[in-house]
């Protein structure tokens, strides 16, 4: 009998710290990935990575971890998971230590820590403003280690396309696609652990990486997988918006003393730096005395909101507000901030050391995703396991800063073994399982592909992407309103209906990128209608999700987990209660 | 440039491996704070030359458009960089976008770098750690050696530095700058340096640091700034040292 094989569907964080337990336990990975994972979208995240360490005498503990995450996401989330998460946090820390990361340090060699969003502790560690990249590549080290030792074979450049499930309905492996030579193929593998990130390109422009299309989760969804909270999407207060798509200005750089404000004035013409403290506007300073610039992010992105559109104070009267650090000395900036300040200069062309930046919310992260247990990180499905921002535990109705390099680390090492431990109890072996299962699902993936390469219409498939793009922008993120939702929903059917009408200017198999996308964008229009639908359901306003006829949060009816199925083509709705076993819900305000 | 122009842009294509190239030409409407990576898209969502002929998309890599993952190096007018970061009022018209050069091409501007990352396996290019189990911090490291470590820790695999480097090439085995700087990165971290020996007979039996002749083309082309040139001299001093007195450092 073959040896136990386990599949990674992503090469971010949580994919490769999942494939690194896993092969650390002595099975043999398959780690398939769009990109080779270096370039995953783990690497854009600047901040840092939380840990209750107390390092700095302020008596912090992983209990305050905790209970600030629960807070910060608005009791939503199932709490033991999340006690688990932050326990684990300090190890974690110490772990990437050892593995090389670059973190920055005090003048006694100690690991330095930092203030974020949602927390009065310095508990963020951080590699100056490009975290991620350095924990990514941390991993992705390890990674290459195990592949010279031939444990993990990568299959970089191959797209996930779905699983294949026997007629008990058990995952017995996936089917994928090269993206260079169009091949599709069925690959078994005795458990797949899902680890694909964010959906951000459902709302076109938005922080994430061009590979975060959540088409993996939806075309999961579609086969049975259980999705969770659809509705709740993080949008950051501080991005640089773009055509191509919005680069985030990290939360560190207030947590390292940058002040968000606008002029008192409305369309004050003036260069901001000659405008007086005295005709400033620190709206989050002045409305939220005690964490000031560093509230959570929902609460900074309605407050800018308010501040632009219902006030009128947006910066030059565009959609925009300062977000300044011109008063703090340029060394400790570049020492700490260099990575993301660099950004904003390469991109806008201002060195922002001398210029207040200006920023404006855009959609970031995802906090709902595939329904998991509460243990190991298991879908509904036997055999399908999911981690890191595809999955819809941890964070809640809110992410706090520096929590989400976390969540996929635990993630990941909760799924690993818990995938290990799943395939070796199994029975019969995906070796074992008749090739008429996996040549069935290879036959209608094929179909599909074969369907689009040859289908007559006018539609262009980045059309169709930009309208959904706008739509989601416009109407589920951050002000809600149940007739604009609905009108949403009603635009995505459309939408749907158009997609069956995109005539593809190349036909060829190799590397055809826009047959690719337009493959991912089937999935992602059905998502985006799960985000909108799931959005409609919950009356109430918690944490990101915020809906002005429904203004407060009701634990009565909606501290629920809203769970989605998939059935003959239609959504349907269950609603589990929350465990918040722990820390009973209390009001939610970070005015004192 | 004002609002109603337009931006003309000339791409070397490719449909495959083994195809012939040819020059395409395509006009894409000005918008402020345009990037080549937008121009693309433009391109992909209406695919006709600006002759009017209908074409195919353009392939080409991107994932983060901000600078940090590597994907979207490509050689505009004449200089290796990243798509994301070129801003279309900040390049001369019309645009030319070619494929780099020394790696095997793809299709259109794709090209497969895998040959980087085969040498990273090679060299070994990571601290060898006993497991992922809790077994305590790791060691302490002074501000100033961070901040070294940090800086050439940053490194994308973009491949720019190859592109530039004249040893770079069809005769050559030379691993590039990019590689030569991960070597120091890890024979600089405490537990990385347990391991020095490994890595410096290896670069010693590929196409290592002997290879280099200084040009000093890496270092400018490099996006991240990396000190490419004094890690190509780093490496070189100490595998020369390894060679020599090798089992005496150990």
């Amino acid at each position: 009998m073959s040896e136990t094989r386990i599949q990674l569907i992503g090469g971010g964080l949580a994919g490769l710290m999942a494939a690194i337990r896993v092969a650390e336990l002595g099975h043999p990975v398959d780690l398939f990935s769009v990109v080779p994972v270096r370039r995953s979208h783990s690497v854009c995240a600047q901040g840092g990575i939380n840990a209750a360490k107390n390092l700095k005498g302020e008596g912090d503990s992983t209990w305050q971890h905790f209970d600030d995450t629960v807070y910060g996401g608005d009791f939503l989330q199932n709490q033991p998971l999340v006690k688990g998460m932050c326990e684990a946090a300090p190890g974690i820390i110490d772990l990437l230590d050892r593995m090389g990361v670059t973190f920055n340090r005090t003048a006694e060699g100690l690991l330095d820590f930092r203030r974020f969003g949602g927390t009065l502790y310095h508990r963020t560690a951080f590699a100056g403003a490009t975290t991620g990249q350095q924990l990514l590549y941390a991993l992705d080290e390890q990674v290459r280690r195990y592949e010279a030792e031939g444990r993990i074979r990568k299959l970089e450049g191959w797209m996930f396309l779905s699983a294949v499930l026997d007629d008990a309905g058990v995952s017995r492996g996936v089917c994928a696609v090269s993206l260079r030579s169009g091949e599709i193929r069925a690959f078994p593998g005795d458990a797949t652990i899902v680890a694909t990130g964010g959906i951000g390109s459902i709302f076109g422009q938005s922080t994430n990486s061009v590979a975060c299309t959540g088409s993996a989760q939806s075309a999961l969804f579609q086969q049975g997988v259980h999705y969770a909270n659809a509705e709740m999407i993080q949008v950051h207060p501080t991005a640089i918006p773009g055509e191509d798509k919005c680069r985030l200005i990290s939360e560190s750089v207030r947590g390292e003393g940058g002040r968000v404000w606008v002029p008192k004035t409305p369309h004050d013409a003036r260069d901001p730096r000659t405008i007086p403290e005295a005709e400033r506007f620190y709206f989050l300073e002045e409305w939220y005395p005690k964490y000031g610039n560093l509230v959570p992010r929902d609460v900074a992105t309605r407050a800018i909101h308010k501040v632009v559109h219902e006030e009128g104070l947006g910066v030059d009267g565009k959609a925009m507000v300062y977000l300044d650090v011109t008063h703090l000395p340029r060394e400790m900036l570049m020492r700490k901030l260099g990575g993301v300040l660099e950004i904003y200069e390469k991109f806008v062309g201002l060195d922002p050391c001398e210029h207040p930046m200006k920023v404006f919310p855009a959609q970031h992260y995802t906090m709902g995703g595939l329904w998991v247990d509460n243990e190991t990180q298991a879908t509904n499905v036997p055999g399908i396991y999911a981690a890191g921002e595809c999955d819809y535990q941890y964070h809640g109705a809110n992410r706090l800063g520096a929590n989400s390099l976390l969540s996929c680390l635990y993630g990941g090492m909760l799924a690993g073994p818990a995938a290990v431990r799943y395939a070796r109890n199994l029975t019969v072996s995906a070796e074992a399982t008749p090739a008429s299962v996996f040549a069935r699902e290879q036959k209608r993936q094929e179909e599909i592909y074969d369907r689009l390469r040859n289908q007559e219409g006018n539609e262009s498939p980045i059309r169709i992407w930009r309208e959904m793009g706008e739509t989601m922008t416009r109407h589920v993120t951050v002000t809600r309103y149940n007739k604009d939702l609905a009108a949403a929903d009603a635009k995505l059917a459309e939408l749907q209906e158009r997609y069956r009408s995109i005539n593809l200017a190349d036909r060829a198999r190799w590397g055809n990128q826009s047959l690719h996308f337009t493959r991912e964008l089937g999935n992602m229009l059905v998502l985006a209608r799960l985000v909108s639908q799931s959005a409609i359901l919950r009356d109430e306003s918690r944490g990101a999700h915020y809906k002005p006829e429904f203004p407060d949060r009701d634990d009565e009816r909606w501290l629920r987990t809203i769970r989605a199925r998939y059935e003959g083509g239609k959504f349907q709705f269950e609603f589990d209660p929350v465990d918040t076993s722990l820390i009973p819900p209390r009001k939610r305000s970070y005015k004192s | 440039m004002a609002e109603g122009k337009t931006i003309v842009l000339k791409i070397k294509r490719r449909a495959g491996p083994a195809e012939p190239a040819r020059w395409e030409e395509f006009a894409v409407a000005w918008r402020p704070n345009l990037n080549v990576i937008a121009c693309l898209i433009a391109i992909a969502e209406n695919p006709v030359t600006r002759d009017g002929r209908n074409t195919t998309p353009v392939s080409y890599e991107s994932n983060c458009l901000e600078e940090v993952c590597g994907a979207c190096a490509m050689v505009i007018n004449s200089r290796s960089r990243q798509a994301c970061s070129a801003l279309v009022d900040q390049l001369e018209q019309p645009i030319r976008l070619e494929p780099m050069s020394k790696f095997p091409i793809v299709r259109d501007l794709v090209v497969d770098r895998s040959r980087m990352f085969e040498n990273a396996k090679r060299l070994r290019c990571w601290v060898p750690i006993d497991g992922t189990y809790a077994i305590g911090p790791g060691p302490r490291v002074a501000p100033e050696r961070q901040e070294v470590a940090y800086a050439l820790s940053r490194c994308m695999f973009c491949g720019n530095c190859l592109e530039v480097c004249p040893k770079v090439n069809e005769n050559s085995d030379f691993v590039g700058a990019a590689l030569l700087n991960q070597v120091r990165l890890f024979n600089a971290h405490p537990t990385g340096r347990m391991h020095a020996h490994e890595r410096l007979q290896a670069v010693r039996g590929i196409g290592g640091v002997q290879d280099c002749d200084n040009a000093q083309n890496c270092v400018k082309a490099c996006p991240k700034n990396i000190p490419l040139t004094e890690s190509n001299n780093d490496v070189n001093r100490q595998a020369l040292l390894d060679a020599i007195l090798g089992w005496m450092l150990r």
